[in-house]
């Protein structure tokens, strides 16, 4: 409880802090004034939000996560989307597409970790995630040019659908 | 000079995607499809244009503006919010419009039909 309101109280100071930036002469960006009124309003936050911080799992306050999640995202990510971003450009000019929905089976464990896959999916290349069954994991993907041979299976390979993303956020959030 | 080239360089790349997103929303054939065109592209091509924003802010703060530097951050802050807020709205969409009896047009295979989720 204590711990959440803190962690609470430092993010949103942190975001104060940025959100500020260029404001003052103190370390040639912050005003005084604004630190005082940050931290007023930031502990203000914490008391007033912390308790909708719910759960026990402190493992993504692990600065490691954090570097891995921004080389995930600059790296494998950004490529992807670029790809993505051609394929659809493709699709919408020459009007080829062969859509479906396929079921993949990423074996991920918490919420947070499939969320991320969900959005990665929704962005890179020709594949948008339209539903979850929450008890298996199971993702469907709606699927613009589906691979000749992959609506036959039951359970698609995810390799197909959204290449070592699963590997990655596996990593990172679990 | 070359700062100036690739702001300019950004706003057309960002330009030129978000105008393919509109074309694909006129073209494709059923919602599912019209959602890739629109996450996407609007997506990649709203990175460049913040992209942009951000080195015109810097330039000016590092010109001595400091009034500059809010338009740089807060541009990185609503960065984000793209990023997160715009493939989970696609999802949204498309999830409802499932649940609502829209069938993908000229769909080879659809898994979800088969299964009936709660």
């Amino acid at each position: 409880m204590i711990g959440a309101i803190i962690l609470t109280s430092v993010l949103a100071f942190l975001a104060w802090l940025f959100m500020t930036m260029g404001s003052g002469n103190l370390l040639y960006l912050w005003d005084l004034k604004e630190i005082y009124a940050g931290i007023f309003f930031s502990v203000v936050t914490g008391v007033v939000a912390g308790r909708f911080v719910k759960g026990k799992d402190w493992r993504m306050l692990n600065p490691a996560r954090w570097f891995l999640f921004a080389a995930y995202l600059i790296g494998p990510f950004f490529i992807a989307m670029a790809k993505a971003n051609f394929d659809v450009a493709y699709r919408v000019i020459t009007g080829k597409i062969r859509p479906g929905i396929v079921r993949i089976r990423p074996n991920l464990k918490t919420d947070l970790g499939i969320t991320m896959l969900a959005n990665s999916i929704t962005l890179t290349p020709g594949t948008l995630s339209v539903d979850v069954d929450e008890n298996s994991g199971d993702l469907f993907v709606h699927w613009i040019n589906v691979k000749n041979g992959a609506e036959e299976k039951d359970i698609c390979d995810y390799k197909l659908v959204c290449g070592k993303f699963p590997d990655w956020i596996r990593r990172i959030a679990e | 000079m070359i700062p100036e080239c690739v702001i300019y360089l950004f706003l057309g790349i960002g330009l030129f995607f978000n105008f393919m997103g509109s074309i694909g929303l006129m073209r494709m054939p059923d919602i599912y499809t019209r959602l890739h065109a629109a996450t996407k592209c609007t997506t990649f091509g709203s990175i460049f244009t913040s992209l942009a924003v951000i080195i015109y802010g810097i330039l000016w703060w590092y010109d001595g503006h400091s009034s500059y530097a809010p338009l740089a951050t807060h541009t990185i802050v609503a960065l984000a919010a793209i990023l997160v807020t715009n493939p989970t709205g696609a999802h949204a969409i498309a999830r409802a419009s499932h649940r609502a009896g829209v069938k993908p047009e000229r769909a080879v295979v659809d898994r979800l039909e088969e299964v009936k989720l709660p």
